[in-house]
């Protein structure tokens, strides 16, 4: 890879401990995966903010990082393993909380802005169209890609880092324009009604393009958390972190329609359905914000929680960034939804916190979180906004 | 015998040879305490990884294994190097992290456990 003369003093070290291992990461990245060189990232959001997942071994390193390293571009974190101010609540145990705590404290001493989202576009990290980035969370990489046309790789916690250290990332992969052709036509011949029909589509892409970019036609409109459930959904059961819409997404128009086809009838949907769902009806966790409630999002939950109570034995936690909590603090639907016995569950969501062994059985919107849930351990069912909050009032899924 | 590697992270060192035709995966499948290869099933499973120079085609598993390695190095449990058929991301991050050597590209089935290895730079010697 050829390096600058400025990239060549960083690697050597004339900018400290954290540039030179940054850089010592970059160019063995770029190496490995073909990169000529490093480009300019406009902005930077890294994963590996649980302290579940960290570890002390993660904290260490992190730790050894902030003695001297500063961002050097706008940074993001990925969702934390619990809500930061309303822990307790949420039945996190103290020792984990002063662990997690000091991952936080390590990040917010490398100049990070220490906002905990899988969706950083909601809260002030709004990429532009062409803007080259290095992002880290799964969802958030696909909705960069592909709804907001920037570039973005896939990044793990420790090159995401590395490139907010130096400001760059190796030119490889999504970054090229080259390989960001779709190469699989996806035709949409079934109806999509409710939210969680976006999840079952992802389910059903996911599976049907494994490893590849879809061009996506016959969808005559979408919204935000449509697209944002689907880009969550996709990228999680297979498909690369872009896709085209066409009509809806910028740089559709651009595509040549792939030879290759395939096609996704009602039946699909069905079939995603039933992959998730499990034979469950007792509901114990309800949780919704997979990726995080936009506001929109909330305030359907305050309408549909009005007057109502959660079933004492069941938990429903609304997953969220603090921004979009602090919004609904002001428009007063916060209050509708605790007086109702929901619980804000802010910085953090059902995929990073740790519940393995706590709840035997979810109700979500989401497809990822059903997907991440069975990992600890739990029954899942999806459905729409209005199923999920019935779920949490009756203790039943209908 | 002299291979002529890729160097991920760049050192010298002497040790003696642990192969493996399996993939490893840090995160979960070694004790980073012990140093002893958990996995079920894995060609090592319950054999420790410790001072060895860890000779595998390549990393496997959750990306948090570069955190694993780092864990293990500041434990003493680490292996002394590691020679991959082609490294990817996880074992890259984590050899750097680590500052353990790694190099890469070169025909690990030239290797056998036991085998005295020399690592200098890109090149490895079985003597």
């Amino acid at each position: 890879m050829e390096l600058t003369k400025q990239e060549q003093a960083m690697l050597d070290g004339k900018e400290g401990y954290a540039v030179r291992k940054s850089m010592e990461i970059l160019v063995a990245l770029g190496e490995i995966f073909g990169a000529k060189n490093l480009i300019d990232v406009g902005s930077v959001q890294v994963a590996g903010v649980s302290y579940h997942n960290l570890g002390d071994a993660g904290l260490e390193f992190l730790n050894s990082l902030a003695e001297d390293g500063r961002v050097k571009v706008l940074t993001t974190l990925n969702p934390a393993g619990m809500d930061l101010e309303n822990w307790q609540q949420l039945g996190i145990e103290p020792e984990f909380a002063e662990k997690q705590n000091l991952v936080i404290d390590a990040f917010q001493r490398m100049g990070i802005l220490v906002s905990c989202t899988c969706t950083p576009y909601l809260i002030g990290n709004l990429p532009i169209y062409g803007e080259h980035l290095a992002w880290s969370e799964s969802s958030a990489v696909t909705f960069a890609n592909s709804v907001l046309g920037a570039k973005t790789n896939r990044e793990g916690g420790p090159s995401a880092l590395a490139a907010a250290f130096v400001g760059k990332t190796p030119c490889y992969g999504l970054h090229l324009e080259e390989n960001r052709m779709a190469d699989i036509h996806v035709k949409v011949n079934a109806e999509l009604g409710k939210l969680s029909d976006w999840g079952a589509l992802g389910y059903a892409i996911g599976k049907k393009a494994e490893n590849k970019i879809p061009y996506i036609t016959n969808i005559k409109n979408a919204q935000l958390d449509e697209l944002k459930s689907f880009c969550a959904s996709s990228v999680t059961y297979g498909a690369k972190p872009l896709f085209y819409i066409k009509g809806i997404t910028p740089g559709a128009e651009l595509q040549k329609q792939p030879d290759q086809i395939v096609t996704i009838e009602q039946a699909d949907l069905k079939n995603a359905y039933d992959n998730i769902n499990d034979d469950v009806s007792d509901i114990d966790f309800v949780c919704v914000g997979c990726p995080h409630c936009s506001i929109k999002e909330i305030q359907e939950i305050a309408e549909l929680l009005m007057g109502k109570k959660v079933k004492e034995g069941t938990e429903l936690w609304v997953a969220t960034s603090r921004t979009v909590k602090q919004l609904s603090d002001k428009r007063g639907y916060t209050v509708t939804i605790e007086a109702a016995g929901g619980k804000f569950a802010c910085d953090t969501c059902m995929a990073v916190a740790p519940l393995k062994g706590r709840f035997k059985a979810l109700a979500t919107t989401s497809a990822k979180g059903c997907f991440y849930s069975r990992q600890n351990l739990m029954k899942t069912k999806m459905g729409s906004m209005k199923e999920c909050i019935n779920a949490a009032v009756s203790g039943k899924w209908n | 015998m002299e291979l002529k590697g890729r160097i991920i992270y760049k050192g010298k060192i002497q040790g003696q040879a642990l192969v493996t035709s399996m993939p490893i995966s840090f995160y979960g499948g070694v004790d980073p305490n012990t140093g002893i290869v958990l996995e079920k099933g894995h060609e090592l499973q319950g054999q420790s990884i410790k001072d060895k120079i860890l000779v595998f085609p390549q990393g496997k598993g959750s990306t948090v294994g570069s955190y694993t390695l780092y864990r293990m190095k500041k434990n003493g449990t680490a292996p002394s190097a590691l020679i991959n058929k082609e490294t990817e991301t996880i074992i890259a991050v984590g050899a750097i992290i680590s500052e353990i050597p790694c190099i890469d590209k070169l025909d690990i089935t030239k290797f056998k456990t036991g085998d005295k290895v020399t690592i200098e730079n890109d090149t490895a010697i079985i003597t």
